[in-house]
């Protein structure tokens, strides 16, 4: 991580990786949003808005993945006071926001048909939402803070601290009664037919690189301010 | 229920809702690389 300390070196590996996570992002993201509409058969007991989980499950893993990355970067900054840390924090929060409330709205919207309500104040549903305020928090601070020209170390206490929900989340379907159904994808394999399952994988890395882009071009954006207000300070104006 | 409507609103959203933070994301990237490239050429 130190080597890419300098952001001159960052910006070399930055700027093409962009590119090939934008292309390769798309084009994963639209086979696998197409194959998940048009080549899977419908759940036996879901019917057609099984369909929903291709686009619902990567929204639910990139909002999470967003604060784990915010979580890295907070703890980056604070103990090894790393230069691009704040900056990484600051551009993975609108990325995280955005899937967290896809995650929410696609959630919902599956939720009507199959569980006949659009909400319920389970342990699962409101923790995500938390998470999605933990967001709106985290980009308020993180500017304000930025805006005063302060280094982010309390933005950074703030990312470490809301980790706490991240378990909360991905537990709170085994500790609490939930209409969420429990863990259907784990590490050692899967309860959904592979004949449903396979366009998943597509739109799961598609949307993680894609996720990674809006990330690069946020850093990229905010290393090119920095630049610019560096220079005008100079300037003396 | 129809579910199909369902399924069609939830890909509009995921859709919008990811064009709208890669343009946004894109567009304030040109933005300021355009600025600061501006500046250096001065």
């Amino acid at each position: 991580m130190h080597a890419l300390a300098n952001p001159t070196r960052f910006l070399r590996i930055a700027r093409p990786a962009t590119t090939w996570l934008l292309l390769v992002g798309l084009a994963l993201s639209i086979v696998g949003m197409a194959a998940g509409l048009t080549r899977t058969p419908p759940d036996y007991l879901q019917g057609e808005t099984v369909r929903i989980l291709y686009i619902h499950v990567p929204s639910a893993w990139l909002g999470m993945a967003g604060w784990m990355g915010i979580a890295a970067a907070s703890l980056s900054q604070l103990v090894w006071r790393h230069p691009l840390a704040a900056i990484g924090g600051r551009a993975a929060a609108p990325a995280g926001a955005t899937f967290a409330a896809i995650c929410l709205v696609t959630g919902s919207i599956w939720g009507r048909p199959t569980w006949g309500t659009w909400w319920e104040w389970d342990g699962r549903l409101t923790s995500m939402l938390v998470l999605f305020f933990l967001y709106l928090g985290y980009i308020a601070l993180a500017s304000a803070e930025k805006e005063r020209g302060g280094e982010g170390r309390i933005a950074a206490i703030y990312g470490l601290v809301g980790a706490v929900n991240l378990p909360i989340i991905h537990y709170s379907v085994l500790w609490w009664r939930t209409l969420h159904q429990g863990e259907s994808i784990g590490l050692t394999g899967s309860t959904i037919a592979g004949s449903i399952l396979w366009p998943l994988p597509l739109t799961l890395v598609g949307f993680t690189c894609l996720f990674g882009a809006a990330v690069l071009m946020r850093m990229r954006a905010e290393l090119a301010e920095a630049k610019v207000e560096a220079r005008m300070r100079r300037l003396g104006t | 229920m129809n579910p199909w409507p369902f399924v069609t609103a939830a890909y509009v959203v995921t859709v919008a809702l990811t064009a709208a933070l890669l343009l946004w994301a894109f567009a304030s990237m040109r933005r300021a690389e355009a600025a600061a490239d501006t500046l250096k050429r001065k």
